[in-house]
């Protein structure tokens, strides 16, 4: 295993005059009143990891429910309450903002070489709108929960259940306000505050899924919002637009609802591929194969994102042609995505590559994701979606692109970024380790739900026949082993934050502009603003003119 | 001093024309995100058209043809009056931009009155949807669904209407302060691409609710 | 395009055509139009937005990356009634 190549970096720079971003001002007043977009960024880092840590117990008091076939730790009605509560909060609460914004908002002005985002003071807010979001879901879950799932079916959620859907329903609204102005806010900073020189064509990859998302996170959470509105002015009134006693449909809920939340399953993971992007050619040592081509499957993958919503309908008696039409363009829609797999693999091949952290995370996103797109394909077939639909293998299909997936990237982007956003380094050793037990929990939790789902175990039931037993204990112990695999992270990144060694401009010998300056960033990023004279991984020059120890 | 509300960097602008296209592109964006947002509504309304359409022309029969018509009116006048306001704020003329602005805002204020007293006509007449709707004729249930709709649809639009009062008033005050110039006019130009968005939708809204019938 | 905003005149013309295009409008709608009504209402609504969005929020003299900004809203909404309205309109098909 080779160490990484890189200019020699014996020690960190002395210690300049300009003050980091982290040091400038230590008053609570000065953080919570920041228009300091790395600030801003680690405010989202706590928030997120928050509202994770409560939908994680959630996540582990079900699968200790499902170590046996009888439903005794739990009521059913319990039960519906702890999915809702992991699936409101991990889809809107941790993974639509994780990488976006946390990493977006702290990585993208550094890598265009900006002062900051286009508009500081949205950006403040936006932070602002989410916390407001997460203390209505969090009244919600106090005051006794939700039992819909997190996709809030009509006419369950409008008209019959018991629970605090308008709290909930209230929480996510104006949370989903918080992704608009982030969206916003990137759209329009990677238009206007790109440094001199730095066209479009030399913009790196994250740069062009952050866009991506960008158009996602801006065009599909209005639909959302207003979906929302509906359901909440449904129980207000008494009656609404989806039910069927004054002429509603309460499939059009779907509609609407899915119109969103396909997308939104491309805000979580475009901004993953587009880190992966980063780490490979970082630890490989080589330019990104089929720049232009990864970039525009980053934006066909937005766009056709939109035009797929009806694959979550094909049992719920949408037209059979309609299901056809879904299909077929479902099936497009997994092109772009191969597409950035092998242009990966390619990239990879012939690197000089070592196998740093963030390489290990960006590899296990590479299969798992693959594995993940593959069952999403089989699922976009009708006849295979009838026999495994509301089953474990859904269940499986989507932890496999979210969480083998998305997470992956975002732990790799963290620990990537991480010299950057704190000023040390965490301790390899220790790191590669947590990743590989992450990485066999996730397999272990995961894969015998893909068998179990085949099997015919329906999804959010907290009871099943006796034959199933076996695999959900197998699954259990590896989500027992996944916990393992990310509470060690937040402990040595913790660590490493106070007493980790301290980290120069560039540990890795990267390109990309945030490595040109001090690490941690200086409080206006760039003592000078940069020009721009090369594209991105620019690679070929520097490994030229490094020596690679073997 | 750190980068905070308290004490505020400048803007990461290298000049003020670039600064003027970002906020423009923004405006842009958050009101392509506001056509969405409505856009939901619309395709509601859409279905439900579709699927009983005597029923949107009974409904839309029972509305006040003569207060959605004046509305329509009074708010293309607000408009106007605002596009005026984002003119004169580059001769920087404080006191046309006052009255173009009070214009504006006594024009919005006179749509959301006309529409409260037609909330009021409508809940006199026992059509609001819910537990005290009544409806004498055929297709009740459905007429029901149509007042929903209108209900959500103007109620949606006479938010924003109230929003934006708030920022002419904001505007005002600005204004008030001598804040306002040729050199400083984004904040007009940003709170008049808003209004008369509010406005192109009320445009939509009109023949829709008003005119089915 | 040479203008970078309108002049008090363009607004004022703009004006009158809306207020001629909304009397058009409410006279449309007491006429025997039948199945027209809706259409032509529809497209009397649609023609004034574009005024206003010309005109009074300046597209005119924009370029045209506003231009898409303004249009991409739009054209998004309208993959919503597409594709919602092909299943509605197909319910009825059997295979």
């Amino acid at each position: 295993m080779s160490t990484i190549a890189t200019a020699p970096e014996p020690a960190p720079a002395p210690r300049s005059a300009v003050p980091n971003y982290l040091e400038s001002d230590h008053t609570v007043s000065s953080w919570l009143l920041t228009l300091d977009h790395k600030r801003i960024g680690l405010l989202y880092l706590f928030s997120i990891t928050f509202f994770f840590t409560i939908a994680a117990v959630a996540a582990a008091l079900m699968r200790i429910e499902l170590l046996t076939p009888a439903g005794d730790l739990v009521s059913s009605e319990t039960y519906n309450r702890l999915f809702t509560i992991h699936g409101v909060l991990m889809v809107w609460f941790f993974l639509i903002p994780s990488i976006p914004t946390v990493l977006g908002n702290f990585v993208i002005p550094l890598m265009i070489g900006a002062r900051d985002v286009a508009f500081p003071r949205l950006n403040l807010a936006s932070w602002y709108l989410f916390i407001t979001g997460g203390l209505f879901t969090l009244y919600s879950i106090l005051a006794g929960g939700v039992d819909t799932g997190w996709t809030f079916y009509t006419p369950y959620s409008s008209t019959y259940s018991n629970s605090h859907v308008m709290a909930m329903a209230a929480g996510v609204f104006v949370a989903g306000f918080s992704s608009i102005a982030t969206g916003l806010n990137f759209i329009v900073t990677i238009h206007k505050l790109r440094a001199p020189g730095l066209t479009w064509g030399r913009l790196p990859l994250f740069i062009w899924s952050m866009y991506a998302t960008s158009i996602i996170l801006v065009l599909a959470t209005p639909v959302l919002a207003i979906t929302l509105l509906l359901v909440v002015l449904e129980r207000v009134f008494g009656v609404g637009v989806f039910d069927p006693k004054i002429g509603g449909d309460p499939l059009l809920f779907q509609h609407l609802f899915w119109f969103y939340s396909h997308p939104a399953v491309y805000i979580m993971i475009l901004p993953g591929m587009g880190v992966v992007s980063e780490t490979i050619a970082a630890f490989a040592r080589k330019p990104v194969f089929g720049y232009k081509v990864v970039a525009g499957s980053s934006l066909a993958i937005a766009a056709l994102g939109f035009l797929v919503w009806g694959h979550h309908m094909f049992v719920s008696s949408q037209s059979v042609f309609a299901g056809v039409v879904f299909s077929l363009l479902s099936f497009l829609v997994s092109v772009p995505s191969a597409v950035k797999v092998f242009s990966w693999t390619a990239t990879l091949h012939r690197g000089s590559i070592s196998f740093e952290t963030p390489l290990l995370y960006a590899l296990g996103f590479i299969g798992l994701f693959t594995i993940g797109g593959l069952t999403g394909v089989m699922l976009a077939t009708l006849p295979i979606d009838v026999h495994v639909t509301d089953t474990y293998f859904v269940i499986a299909h989507f932890h496999y692109v979210m969480v083998g997936g998305m997470v992956m990237a975002y732990m790799g982007g963290i620990h990537y970024w991480w010299p950057k956003i704190s000023g040390r380094l965490y301790h390899e050793w220790t790191a590669r380790i947590a990743a590989l037990i992450t990485f066999v929990g996730f397999n272990l939790t995961f894969f015998p739900q893909f068998i179990l789902g085949y099997a015919g175990m329906p999804r959010r039931y907290h009871v099943y026949p006796q034959e199933f037993q076996a695999l959900n204990v197998l699954s259990t112990a590896g989500a027992s082993i996944l916990g393992l695999g990310y509470l060690m992270p937040l402990l040595y990144l913790t660590w490493s934050f106070f007493r980790g060694r301290r980290a120069g401009p560039n540990p890795w010998g990267a390109t990309g502009l945030e490595w040109q300056t001090a690490s941690p960033a200086p409080e206006h990023n760039f003592e000078e603003t940069p020009v721009v004279t090369t594209g991105p991984y620019a690679y070929d020059q520097v490994a030229g003119s490094q020596s690679i120890p073997s | 001093m750190s980068n905070s509300l308290l004490h505020p960097s400048p803007p990461p602008y290298s000049d003020r024309e670039q600064h003027s296209v970002a906020n423009h592109l923004g405006m842009w964006t958050f009101l392509a995100t506001e056509i969405l947002f409505f856009g939901g509504l619309f395709a509601c309304y859409s279905v439900y058209r579709w699927f009983s359409p005597e029923a949107f022309a009974v409904g839309s029969a029972h509305l006040e043809f003569w207060i959605g018509t004046v509305n329509t009116g009074v708010l293309l006048t607000s408009s106007l009056s605002m596009a005026f306001a984002d003119l004169v704020v580059k001769t920087n003329s404080r006191r046309a931009v006052q009255w173009c602005l009070i214009a504006t805002w006594l024009l919005g204020a006179l749509f959301v009155a006309l529409k409260f007293y037609e909330y009021y006509l409508v809940t006199r007449e026992h059509h609001v949807p819910g537990a005290h709707f009544h409806f004498e004729g055929a297709y009740a249930p459905q007429v029901e669904l149509f007042m929903f709709l209108y209900f959500a649809m103007t109620g949606l639009h006479a938010a924003h209407m109230l929003f934006g009062l708030g920022a002419i008033a904001w505007l005002l005050r600005l204004n008030y302060r001598g804040r306002l110039s040729a050199e400083h006019d984004a904040p007009v130009a940003m709170v008049a691409l808003y209004w008369h968005y509010v406005d192109c939708v009320w445009l939509f809204l009109y023949p829709l609710l008003y005119l089915a019938r | 395009m040479t203008a970078s905003h309108p002049t008090a005149k363009v607004l004022l013309a703009n004006y009158a055509a809306l207020m001629v295009l909304l009397g058009a409008t409410a006279l449309a709608s007491h006429a025997p139009l039948g199945v027209w009504r809706t259409p032509i209402s529809l497209l009397i609504a649609a023609v004034k937005m574009a005024l206003v969005f010309l005109f009074f929020m300046q597209l005119w003299y924009r370029r045209g990356l506003i231009r898409i900004f303004a249009a991409a809203g739009f054209f998004w909404l309208s993959i919503i009634g597409v594709l919602t309205f092909c299943d509605y309109l197909t319910r009825g098909w059997s295979p």
